[in-house]
């Protein structure tokens, strides 16, 4: 029977030394799912990644990972994993053709997926160029390309749109979307609470190795929805806050009845504000 | 062992080395250098084939020991390594696919020096098998300097002086007596050796004795340096 949890954590913990990296963490990830770990720098993103890829040992706690112990995967779970890493981790003299076609020799796997995955990253007019003469996006882009060349299972990204333009990184997001839709669970570590919200099913907020809030994007920005104010503009310049309840009902039928009302606006807080909230802490 | 995964890598290592000059510089320099020496340079009274057997020591010394930890150390720093041994890779067939790459690549040059020195047949066999077992040897020592070190830097930094030991101390050793008394203890000074008679080679128990002490030694060193460091 098909397993339908790709990834479950079972208090995972981690330190360095005396240095406490993450505590009791929890997460459970399905196919099909695209869940985003996010925290400020240091805040143990990418230890979480090396622990369930299995470069790192936990000190307590325990991983699934397509149901086999983390610390123990086998060789043909890895030919069901594809990740980004951080450092990217290309061959920087070997054209982009060749980078990938090792990777095809090694998973034993048709050349025709070349020419397919660097389609569908948007790199096939840099098919014969080496690597090293590729911008940062375009490595990034054809790290991902060879994630996704054996259809893996889980997909791990490592910050996948950290220091990309606009259009790049919504051309990556549409390719996470993608693989999505293939049933492909996909762990993604991002700074970014906007792509968070846009892409995620479920998000942890991590901080100092902690997950502090965990669940549905919007879920969670309704839960720190304390204020529960309304804001209003007036034609003529006012600005007007009121509680979003019935005691604001008639105010508000007025400003309307004269039609006075430039623009209303609730103030459901975003990813970022609850982040903030929750931790005093800014996003850099 | 997978095959198909050794001679990926292998295919990488040709396709990456070819454009990586710093690499194969090693490989070319001594073979052309003895071809353009051994025929500008005919001096009465030198043995027979003397730039050949002196080239064809720094070679072994030189090229299988660098190039093997370069290309290691390198891919360990740029996390290429570790890519592949998430990708299923393991250590044994990298290093194998690497490992026959240059294996092969220093018996070509072997070759330039064997056609140099005008063996012939059977002589030209010995040398050939000579050189094999000095390669060999040459290829773990950097298999273990590689393996051992995090990046690129930290080898270079072992490497030049055990390259220096073991492609100049036979040279020295011709001048210095007491230094020949400390060379015959290494495995490229018995490779010298064998190679001042090729054609009537003989083995004795010192050139076998020796030289399987040595890889011993480096096959340990080996082990040390994969259990602290591993390779990704
Ligand atoms: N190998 C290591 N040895 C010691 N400490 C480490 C090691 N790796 C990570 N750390 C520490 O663990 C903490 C978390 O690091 P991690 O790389 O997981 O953060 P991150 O959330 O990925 O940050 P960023 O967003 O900057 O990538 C940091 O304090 C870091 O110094
Ligand atoms: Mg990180």
């Amino acid at each position: 029977m098909e397993q339908k949890n790709r990834i479950v954590t079972d208090h995972i913990a981690m330190s360095f030394q005396d240095n406490v990296v993450l505590q009791d963490i929890n997460v459970k990830i399905e196919e099909g799912e695209i869940f985003g770990l996010l925290g400020p720098s240091g805040a143990g993103k990418t230890t979480l990644i090396k622990i369930l890829t299995g470069q790192l040992k936990q000190i307590s706690g325990t991983a699934q990972v397509l149901g086999m112990d983390n610390r123990s995967i086998t060789r043909e779970g890895y030919a069901k994993i594809g990740m980004v890493l951080d450092n990217t981790g290309l061959y920087d003299r070997l054209t982009c053709w060749d980078n990938l076609a090792l990777f095809t020799e090694i998973y034993g796997i048709s050349k025709d997926r070349i020419k397919v995955v660097l389609n569908k990253v948007g790199l096939e007019d840099a098919t014969k160029r080496s690597v090293h003469k590729l911008s940062k996006g375009m490595k990034q882009r054809l790290a991902l390309a060879r994630a996704i060349m054996h259809e893996p299972e889980i997909l791990f990204l490592d910050e996948p749109t950290s220091g990309l333009d606009p259009a790049t990184a919504s051309y990556i997001h549409q390719l996470i979307l993608e693989e999505k839709g293939k049933g492909t669970a996909i762990f993604l570590t991002t700074h970014n609470m906007e792509e968070a919200t846009k892409l995620c099913d479920n998000v942890a907020l991590l901080n100092k190795g902690q997950i502090v809030e965990y669940g549905y994007p919007k879920n969670i920005c309704r839960k720190y929805n304390f204020q529960n104010k309304i804001q209003l503009l007036l034609k003529n310049g006012e600005s007007h806050t009121l509680t979003n309840d019935s005691s604001s009902a008639e105010l508000i039928g007025n400003y309307f009845k004269n039609n006075a009302v430039e623009s209303i606006h609730s103030s459901e807080p975003n990813l970022e504000t609850v982040f903030m909230e929750i931790t005093g802490r800014r996003f850099e | 062992m997978s095959i198909r995964k050794t001679m990926a890598i292998f295919k990488k290592q040709i396709k990456d080395t070819l454009k990586n000059r710093t690499v194969l510089i090693q490989f070319i320099m001594f073979p052309l250098l003895t071809i353009i020496i051994n025929s500008a340079m005919q001096v009465e009274g030198m043995p027979k084939n003397y730039f050949v057997v002196l080239f064809a020591t720094m070679y072994i010394g030189m090229a299988p020991l660098t190039g093997m930890a370069a290309i290691i150390s390198e891919e360990k720093e740029k996390n290429t390594l570790r890519v592949l041994m998430m990708s299923n890779v393991r250590a044994g067939e990298y290093l194998i696919g690497v490992g026959a790459y240059i294996f092969l690549l220093c018996m070509l040059g072997a070759v330039v020096f064997g056609i140099v020195g005008d063996y012939q047949g059977s002589a030209m066999l010995q040398f050939l098998f000579v050189m094999s077992i000095g390669i060999l040897t040459s290829l773990l020592i950097g298999a273990a300097i590689g393996t051992w070190s995090k990046n690129q830097m930290s080898a270079t930094s072992i490497t030049i002086p055990v390259m220096m030991i073991f492609s100049f101390l036979p040279m020295l050793a011709m001048f210095n007596e007491s230094i020949g008394k400390v060379s015959r203890l290494i495995y490229s000074q018995q490779i010298n050796n064998l190679m001042s008679n090729i054609g009537v080679l003989e083995l004795s128990f010192e050139n076998v004795f020796v030289i399987a002490a040595n890889m011993a030694v480096v096959i340990a060193l080996f082990v040390i340096a994969y259990r602290r460091s591993g390779l990704a």
